[in-house]
């Protein structure tokens, strides 16, 4: 690898593991708007 | 809003932090002796990450503390966002640390003091999050997770420390010895949209584990 590729390297690992957690951190909010809406949709029933 | 107003200026000050890294590349071409690490633009992304990772558990350490002390579920909560950033942003310095140590010195891995103990803090992090895996009780759960990020922190004065230690391959101080404006800017810019971005992931978290908090509270007040 080239002094270049190493420096593409450093960044691609900071924005990808970034991106990955952000990732992460929605489908985790997604997940919980579904159990709400599920929780609020058992409320209504009872 | 908050978590907006965070992670935008946080997204323009990594803009403006990767085009003045950019214009630091063409001094690298010039730069022969490989041991003037701060011409190396990784240098610029590495130490701003580095900073957040122990800044993140130094949160965990004072949120631990306001747990004990207090008692209530939002400090666990923000020490458990707190060190799960702490984690994220370790795993990254220690990839970033170890592309450059191949880039500078020619080899991925040493094991000298500064990036041993950095591990270690990795581990202790990791291990952090296992034991909160393994206690099903949350009260039992937040206390005995307080008292490790409390122990655990004992880790972060000691990777800091090995910053002054000779005869490692890391190479310690050179932060502090920046002969350049464009470097010093560039590094402060860096550090400022690094702990704006954690600022920001660390106010999402919370929200989200605090409404996981009132979930789990109606489902168990409903009877599971």
């Amino acid at each position: 690898m080239n002094d270049t590729g190493y420096i593409v390297a450093a960044f691609a690992v900071v924005w990808i593991g970034l991106f990955i957690y952000i990732f992460v951190l929605v489908q985790r909010e997604k997940a919980l708007r579904k159990e709400i809406a599920a929780l609020k949709e058992g409320m209504k029933k009872t | 809003m908050r978590v907006r107003i965070f992670l935008t200026l946080s997204a323009i000050l990594l803009l403006v932090t990767i085009a003045m890294d950019l214009l630091l590349i063409p001094s690298l071409a010039s730069v022969q002796n490989k041991d003037l690490i701060q011409y190396s633009p990784i240098f610029y992304w590495h130490i701003p990450v580095a900073w957040v990772a122990l800044f993140a558990f130094l949160c965990v350490f004072m949120a631990s503390i306001a747990y004990l002390w207090k008692r209530t579920p939002f400090w666990d909560i923000v020490a458990t966002t707190s060190a799960e950033l702490g984690v994220v942003f370790t795993t990254l310095f220690l990839l970033t640390g170890s592309i450059w140590a191949k880039f500078a010195w020619g080899t991925w891995w040493a094991w000298d003091a500064r990036l041993t103990s950095s591990l270690v803090l990795w581990i202790i992090y990791v291990a952090y999050f296992l034991l909160r895996a393994y206690i099903s009780s949350p009260e039992q759960r937040a206390r005995f997770a307080a008292v490790f990020g409390i122990l655990g922190f004992v880790d972060v004065p000691i990777v800091i420390l090995t910053l002054f230690v000779s005869n490692q391959m890391h190479p310690g101080d050179a932060a502090f010895h920046l002969d350049r404006p464009q470097m010093i800017i560039t590094l402060v810019t860096g550090v400022v949209a690094f702990t704006l971005l954690y600022f920001g992931l660390l106010f999402f978290g919370i929200h989200l584990r605090e409404d996981a908090y009132e979930i789990s509270k109606l489902k168990e007040s409903d009877g599971g």
